[in-house]
């Protein structure tokens, strides 16, 4: 069939007329070369060797790691280049905020006093580490489990407790399930469920920003940062996203949070080459493996990924950062159904980004036992303070039920907003309007 | 997907050589004359009274492919923030729609993508969010569905998820040649607007001529803040020919046109088989003495429901036209909001005149799809009533 239809194209003369152009871009091949000019692979070397590239016998990407889980930097002489102790300790508070605020809403979840919760535990180190080394002006795309980017970008307890109660606070006025944050600056969009969406998102968020400081070199150069977890890599969108961004040289680090489980799927199951770092090689994408429980290894590796993303006009980076889901998937998981309790107890006592960091402050003689629990106990009360306000407030009014679907509400739905109106005022008891703002003149 | 395509042997032309051909002895099933049809401006001193253009206003004829490359160039030249992308578009498109665009505003705002549908589209999402415009063409309606749920959950839902925070996609616009040409088959044939009308948060439009694609691709692009598919029907990029004027101008969306009026039945379409439409009403209205109103929709959705019902109120008979399927298609929409709303009017059922609902068969598309013999047909059935 195609070589038939390859003959038509031929004696076309319109498709025949396109085709120099074709080739004046493309290599001829020289006589005598030792390289292969394909167009497709312009630099391959002829063999006579027939070796199939067995990817079992290649070494495993490295692991980037400053210190150990004892808290002692592995290089001595290094300490984490151009950051204060004072940076240092913001960094922990924001690891500890997070892990306090965990505990106390997956708990409350359980209570029945929110619909539903993820935690984040064993991966904190990741997102404030990487976060820490963005400017306010770069953009970020996240997955779920990057509280601590929002953390360390200035998300306040009370933003956090009016999205988790999708209260008249919510930026994303109740519309969205809990944890799906989202703020206008410094610019992390509202998460949403599907998987691995945000990634070519992430890529043409990034040409936007190199094409506006093309445009207008006054503009701070930025990048985007983008977050997912080695499940979603399996997704369309992670090849169309990471082969996007290459392609069209965007200003983007990716940042794969690789911690051992898709819900209840191991990596086994996810994939079979050497993680997701090899893949960006595969891209032609700058990438890097990481230890994800070494908040200054995330933060170096985040630094130089957004110097590297911003040189030579913008290009893509990936980091691949190694955790252990320490916690259950989400509150409607229970994941001792499918992984031995004694594996999870283990992570939890041999390595994680907290303790880690925790043991270099002490041995810094920063921190200690006195001030971990009365920061604890501030940070406790301060949730609690927050969560008692944010589950008194009122819901927001029932408009914001129609209005943002477009830009301005359709004729459509001015009818059916009055429909329900309608409905609400003739069924008044089989409706209770109390919690939401306004009542029934919200409508 | 990739390996079958064969974008460069789909030709439309004004000659419809392949299964259009009128059997020898058709007085309805004619090929449609384009040159004459009285849906297009074959002069240009129609065109500043319908379009509410200023007198002094220039035109050119051109096809519709043509009116496409125009309004995008327009549109890049107007603002920076105007991007195009997708497969080979670089070049100047597969159908012509970008010829010279990328050598007059370069190649960092003209350029082709990997072959990714659901990249380009969710490309077009981020770049949106952070206030670009971003004109994404998918090659073949077809070929949407890798993107469906890039569109359906996230372009679609994105303003109304951020909620304060401001931020959107509305900037983007999608577009896609779609519906059949005589030798399409499956997968070069289809008009999936009913899929993308099911979904609030985007706007579907479909135009039928050449200065109505300029005008409203300029309106998707500049004065409508929310995501756009816009599908442009394929057979008509060479074979309709009209005057288009020369400068920025926007046709509004979410409006229907009258193209024709009338007071006996309205026939309501979109797109190509509005040509159908016009050439059963002339064989109707001679041979069964009736007047009837055709109305344009041009946005399938959010769509003018009162211009339809305004009509149909007159006339107490209507008729809905396409070309896609008839399950749960554009006319399902239309007859059941004509038969919630004008009830009392009615003298006759909805009729909907539509593709059969299965795959359009390469030897049996005109057997499949709406033609002029079904048209009126059911105009003469809905007169009878």
């Amino acid at each position: 069939m195609s070589a038939h239809l390859l003959r038509r194209i031929s004696r076309n003369p319109r498709a025949l007329s396109r085709i120099p152009q074709r080739w004046s871009s493309s290599i001829s091949q020289r006589p005598g070369s030792d390289r292969v000019r394909f167009p497709g692979a312009v630099n391959s070397k002829f063999t006579t060797d027939m070796t199939f590239i067995n990817p079992s016998e290649t070494t495993n990407i490295p692991t980037y790691r400053v210190m150990d889980s004892d808290g002692v930097l592995l290089d001595k002489n290094r300490k984490p280049s151009g950051v204060s102790n004072e940076e240092i300790l913001t960094w922990y508070k924001n690891m500890l905020t997070v892990s306090v605020m965990d505990v106390i809403m997956f708990e409350a979840q359980r209570q029945g006093r929110l619909s539903f919760y993820m935690v984040s535990a064993g991966e904190e180190g990741i997102s404030v580490g990487s976060a820490a080394a963005l400017t306010p002006d770069d953009v970020v795309f996240a997955q779920y489990r990057e509280t601590g980017v929002f953390q360390q970008r200035g998300f306040t307890l009370k933003d956090f407790m009016s999205q988790l109660f999708a209260n008249c606070h919510d930026n994303g006025r109740g519309r969205n399930m809990p944890v799906h944050y989202g703020s206008n600056y410094p610019r992390m969009h509202t998460i949403s469920s599907p998987l691995a969406t945000q990634i070519p998102q992430a890529s043409g968020a990034a040409y936007a920003l190199k094409l506006e400081s093309l445009q207008n070199p006054d503009t701070p150069p930025r990048i985007v940062a983008c977050y997912f977890g080695e499940g979603a890599a399996s997704e369309g969108d992670f090849h169309a996203g990471l082969n996007i961004a290459a392609t069209r040289s965007c200003p983007v680090v990716f940042i794969c949070r690789n911690n051992g489980y898709a819900i209840s799927t191991p990596t086994l199951e996810q994939y079979r080459g050497d993680g997701i770092a090899s893949r960006g090689v595969g891209y032609g994408i700058d990438t890097i493996r990481v230890d994800g429980n070494d908040i200054f290894a995330v933060y170096e590796a985040m630094r130089e990924a957004r110097r590297i993303a911003l040189s030579g006009g913008g290009k893509p980076v990936l980091i691949e950062a190694m955790s252990y889901r320490v916690s259950h998937h989400s509150t409607s998981d229970d994941s001792f159904a499918y992984r031995a309790r004694v594996e999870v107890e283990d992570w939890k006592r041999r390595d994680n980004p907290i303790i880690r960091l925790r043991k270099w402050l002490e041995n810094e003689g920063l921190w200690d036992e006195d001030t971990e629990r009365t920061t604890r106990e501030q940070l406790r009360k301060e949730v609690l303070k927050e969560f008692g306000e944010a589950e008194r407030e009122k819901k927001p009014p029932l408009r914001e039920a129609f209005e943002g679907v477009y830009e301005e509400l359709t004729e459509e739905a001015q009818e059916q907003m009055k429909e329900l109106k309608r409905i609400l005022e003739t069924y008044p008891e089989e409706y209770d309007l109390r919690q939401f703002k306004d009542g029934i003149n919200g409508l | 997907m990739a390996s079958l395509r064969l974008p460069r042997l789909i030709r439309p032309s004004g000659r419809r050589l392949y299964s259009g051909a009128a059997s020898p002895s058709s007085r309805l099933n004619l090929p449609i004359d384009y040159k004459t049809t009285p849906l297009l401006h074959h002069t240009s001193s129609t065109l500043s009274e319908s379009l509410e253009l200023p007198g002094s206003t220039t035109s050119k004829s051109m096809n519709l492919y043509q009116a496409i490359n125009s309004a995008l160039r327009t549109a890049l030249a107007k603002s920076e923030k105007v991007m195009l992308f997708g497969e080979d578009v670089a070049f100047g498109g597969v159908f012509r729609c970008s010829m010279d665009l990328q050598t007059e505003f370069g190649s960092e705002r003209v350029f082709n993508t990997p072959l990714t549908e659901q990249g380009i589209v969710g490309f077009a999402i981020g770049a949106a969010a952070q206030g670009m415009k971003p004109v994404a063409e998918i090659q073949f309606a077809d070929y949407v569905f890798p993107a469906f749920d890039q569109i359906v959950n996230e372009a679609a839902k994105f303003r109304y998820r951020e909620g304060a925070t401001g931020v959107h996609a509305g900037g983007m616009v999608v577009r896609m040649p779609c519906g059949a040409v005589g030798h399409g088959a499956l997968y070069h044939s289809q008009s999936p607007e009913a899929l993308f009308a099911h979904v609030p948060g985007v706007q579907v439009v479909v135009p039928r001529s050449p200065s109505q694609a300029k005008g409203l691709l300029l309106a998707s692009i500049f004065e409508h803040n929310n995501p756009v598919i816009f599908m442009e029907p394929k057979c008509l990029y060479r074979a309709a020919v009209e005057h288009v004027p020369n400068e920025y101008y926007t046709i509004p969306l979410s409006k229907a046109e009258i193209l024709k009026p009338g007071n006996d039945v309205t026939l309501i379409s979109y797109g190509q088989p509005l040509y159908l439409c016009s050439a059963a009403i002339a064989a109707a209205e001679k041979a069964l003495g009736v007047s009837v109103e055709l109305i344009d929709l041009r946005t399938i959705y959010p769509w003018d429901r009162q211009t339809v019902l305004d009509s149909v109120k007159k006339t107490g008979r209507a008729i809905v036209v396409h070309e896609s399927m008839v399950n749960y298609g554009v006319g399902a929409e239309v007859a059941a909001t004509i038969q919630d709303q004008a009830f009392l009017r009615l003298e006759a059922p909805v009729k909907r005149v539509a593709g059969w609902s299965t795959h359009t068969g390469l030897q049996y598309e005109k057997f499949i799809l709406p033609d002029v013999a079904r048209i009126y047909d059911a105009i003469k059935q809905t007169i009878e009533y």
